[in-house]
């Protein structure tokens, strides 16, 4: 086994065992600190993918952001010290269909991946993806980048439009 | 047994199946949109591992920086809405939001 196996296998299990810890856990807030052990996860994988540029994205924007706000919507929605912050109970039939549902994705998607035959071509070594990224972000996307920039404007402005007291 | 594109993609097909369970089975709104987190990871690992494999090289990775814009601006709006849910029902309970307005 070289480093690059067990380094694969190292953050597939933190990837895996945290997230499972997210969809099963009772408390909310145990869910929410187990993401960030996910998302650590996932940009440990890209690295393994050699895209540094995206490790990095991964850590700024989904731990430094999505999560900060998460959390922010767990303690703004739930009561602490109530039992409030305890996700609910769900009933049996809507369990037992949401096993049955999963099982049977997760069966079909695994069976689907192992078994077809993937189009690999030699994989061109890529030093740094950063400016690789940026050159093409502005020349063949650049439509694309300047519609997600307008997205995000909205988004932010829809955010706080909706989220402020009424008056 | 070398590392290659089916470790990655078995990674996030199992990945898929646990945020699609917390989606569909949790009550609280905010484990919803955490289901919703893992499940656009998923989709993520699937980008990036095919942009390093399958011959997409660069343009796999451009896509994966757009899911990371929509899954940032998507997670703002939606607990603002929550925000908005809360201040009315008092909880943000899925399956007892039944009216979109008073």
């Amino acid at each position: 086994m070289d480093l690059i196996t067990i380094a694969f296998y190292f953050f597939a299990a933190l990837t895996l065992g945290f997230g499972a810890v997210v969809v099963l856990s009772k408390n909310i807030m145990h869910a929410a600190f187990s993401l960030l052990f996910t998302f650590f996860g996932v940009a440990g994988l890209y690295v393994l993918l050699h895209a540094d540029f995206l490790a990095i994205t991964q850590i700024m924007i989904y731990i430094g952001g999505i999560l900060v706000l998460i959390i922010f919507g767990v303690m703004l929605t739930t009561r602490i010290t109530g039992v409030d912050v305890k996700s609910g109970k769900v009933g049996i039939f809507q369990l037992t269909g949401a096993i049955v549902l999963t099982l049977s994705i997760a069966l079909l998607l695994l069976f689907v991946y192992t078994n077809t035959h993937w189009y690999q071509p030699e994989s061109i070594p890529m030093e740094s993806t950063a400016e690789l990224i940026g050159t093409t972000l502005l020349t063949r996307y650049l439509l694309a980048f300047e519609a997600a920039s307008i997205l995000l404007l909205v988004a932010i402005v829809g955010a706080a439009f909706i989220a402020r007291k009424k008056h | 047994m070398e590392i290659g594109l089916t470790h990655y993609l078995i990674v996030s097909a199992i990945l898929f199946a646990l945020g699609l369970y917390g989606i569909v089975s949790r009550k609280h709104a905010v484990m919803v949109l955490m289901g919703l987190e893992l499940i656009l990871n998923a989709a993520n690992i699937n980008f990036i591992a095919f942009a390093r494999y399958g011959g997409m090289n660069i343009d796999g990775q451009i896509a994966a920086i757009f899911v990371i814009i929509l899954a940032a601006a998507e997670a703002a709006v939606a607990l603002a809405i929550l925000l908005n849910i809360y201040q009315h029902f008092k909880h943000v309970n899925v399956d007892e939001v039944k009216e979109m307005k008073e």
